[in-house]
């Protein structure tokens, strides 16, 4: 358009140092990863290791259950993600097709859910699991992820079946086929690949959640890998950097990964659910 | 669009009315029960549980029946200097995290609607922060800001400014610091939803502005920021409570330290019920938190209601 060279050339710069600030933690995370430990005692850190090394790695499986707690976190997000969706996406289509009250007070618990200190839900719900022996039990966890994902799955997904033209559905019972048959012919297709999207995110909320997990699950066999991840702190406040660095690094990779995929359509979908009605 | 949705709308019966051959209310019960029944009894049910709690002496491992308390514990937590102090930390925090995470976002979100060369791998950059757990972005700013391993004080010792400090345990650089990671980690979904917004601004009234010889400035004051406005009063708030709510950062950073200078109310409650086993006084504070946003999310809607009458 008409942006003049000079302007130009400044926004370029801006956006750099956008990019560097963004970037630099992380690349310093990885940077420390690699590093061997002569060059971590060194009160000279270079921006990348001199001598790249695996052996933080190596070290970091050695002092944490590291693979325990992967899987741990793999079947707590798993969990979650696959049984808020079931949920959620027929109770979103209802919301986004019927305005009844229940509708309306869906929403309604949507938007104040968000305003809950996590200290007032977790307190009773630790002392009911606690009567159903679901404390140190990544069950447990599942349970309090589903109904923590609710929320923001229910937001996404009525964005996304408002989004299927409700003519289509009324076309089809125009040509006689009934309500059930609708929703799986034609509404079920279209939506696909919103609740893919719906379930992925609740995948990486879960994969990366920390208060409850660290309140529910006791012992480090049961722990997921945030809260495993902690543990490389050590009491004082003294860590270990290679190992804790290698540790976060990897516990990361899921979790950009999954985010890639469905980057678009996150945001995508947050605009969605905010069209209001 | 508008006369489309309108129409879908008149056409659609009503559902109390109950349209020839859809019996909506029954189908709807059963669509809507096996979500609604883990709501009331995992998310309501603990809700009203925990304010009630509030008013009891229940302790953790405690043989003796809890008992009603009445206020006793509101009254002990007005008070409890030390609690409000980690109010105020908390506010300090919230404010001091939601104001510049929205100020840079929102020049973020301009940058990123521009017409720029590589545009889309900055986007995909901008929004890493999002992906990573908060624990992981806490140990990752651990390491920028470690006393002698840590980037930070290496550069400031390359550009001849001093000898860095240590960040996280000095006394007046600990909730500065680690107001910082907060601002770092909330960028992109403030970013993403404000670009979201830009992109509902129309870009004909934008080409009219500017042939009128309109800054960029002005432009952006008339034509840009009253369409961003709805978008941008929700994230603020959002952002807000979110912040004000946060855990896993602080506790990551620095625990609370030094000295319960970077304490938020969250670290301080989880303290008190799952150290300490005070359930009923952590409960009250829990509750004086909702009350508090609550009062803000109040004002906040009446505002955005007032502002959007057409919704």
């Amino acid at each position: 358009m008409r942006t003049s060279r000079r302007a130009r050339a400044g926004q370029y710069a801006a956006l750099l140092a956008y990019l560097v600030f963004l970037a630099f933690p992380f690349l310093w995370l990885i940077s420390t990863a690699f590093k061997p430990a002569r060059e971590l005692a060194s009160l000279h850190p270079t921006w990348l290791p001199q001598d790249p090394t695996l052996d933080n790695f190596r070290q970091a499986f050695d002092e944490q259950p590291l693979l325990r707690a992967a899987l741990n976190s793999l079947v707590a997000a798993l969990g979650a993600a696959v049984i808020a969706v079931l949920i959620a996406t027929p109770m979103a289509y209802v919301m986004a097709r019927h305005r009844t009250r229940l509708a309306k007070a869906a929403t309604g618990w949507v938007v104040v859910s968000q305003a809950f200190p996590f200290v007032l839900v977790i307190i009773p719900l630790f002392l009911v699991l606690k009567n159903l022996h679901l404390i140190n039990s990544v069950a447990g966890l599942v349970m309090v992820y589903v109904v923590w994902a609710l929320p923001f799955a229910l937001w996404m997904l009525v964005g996304y079946v408002r989004a299927v033209p409700a003519e289509m559905e009324e076309a089809a019972a125009v040509d006689g086929a009934g309500k059930v048959r609708t929703l799986v012919s034609i509404t079920a297709p279209l939506l696909a690949p919103g609740i893919v999207a719906t379930a992925l995110f609740a995948f990486i909320s879960a994969w990366n959640e920390f208060f409850f997990a660290l309140v529910l699950l006791k012992t480090p066999e049961k722990q997921t890998l945030p809260v495993v991840l902690t543990h490389f702190l050590g009491a004082e406040g003294v860590a270990d950097l290679g190992p804790l660095a290698a540790a976060a690094f990897l516990a990361t990779i899921p979790s950009l990964v999954v985010f890639a995929l469905i980057q678009k359509r996150i945001t995508g979908g947050m605009l969605a659910g905010a069209v209001k009605s | 669009m508008t006369l489309a949705t309108a129409r879908k709308r008149s056409v659609k019966p009503s559902p109390r009315a109950g349209g020839p051959g859809r019996p909506v209310d029954h189908g709807a019960w059963f669509l809507v029960l096996p979500a609604l029944i883990p709501i009331l009894v995992l998310s309501v049910g603990p809700l009203l549980y925990g304010i009630a709690l509030a008013f009891t002496d229940a302790q953790s491992g405690r043989t003796e029946p809890t008992q009603w308390i009445g206020t006793l514990n509101f009254q002990d937590l007005l008070h409890d200097t030390l609690f409000w102090e980690s109010f105020r930390i908390g506010l300090v925090w919230a404010v001091g995290v939601t104001v510049p995470q929205f100020v840079l976002a929102l020049g973020l979100a301009l940058l990123l609607n521009e017409e720029l060369r590589l545009r889309w791998l900055a986007r995909a950059l901008a929004i890493i922060p999002w992906a990573m757990p908060e624990v992981v972005v806490g140990i990752m700013w651990r390491l920028v800001y470690n006393p002698d391993a840590g980037i930070l004080n290496e550069t400031i010792r390359d550009l001849g400014l001093g000898d860095g400090r240590d960040w996280l345990s000095g006394l007046a650089t600990a909730l500065p610091a680690v107001i910082v990671v907060g601002i770092w980690a909330g960028m992109p979904q403030t970013t993403v939803a404000l670009l979201a917004g830009l992109q509902n601004t129309p870009r004909e009234l934008h080409e009219a502005a500017a042939m009128d010889g309109a800054g960029a400035w002005r432009r952006f004051r008339t034509v840009t920021w009253p369409a961003l406005k709805p978008v941008a009063l929700a994230i603020t708030a959002l952002n807000f409570i979110w912040n004000f709510n946060s855990f896993a950062l602080v506790y990551v950073l620095t625990s609370g330290g030094p000295g319960g200078r970077t304490r938020l109310p969250m670290l301080f409650a989880y303290e008190e019920a799952f150290r300490y086993g005070q359930f009923g006084y952590a409960a009250a504070m829990g509750c004086v938190m909702v009350a508090v946003i609550s009062v803000i999310l109040a004002v906040h809607l009446v505002g955005r209601l007032r502002g959007g009458e057409d919704a």
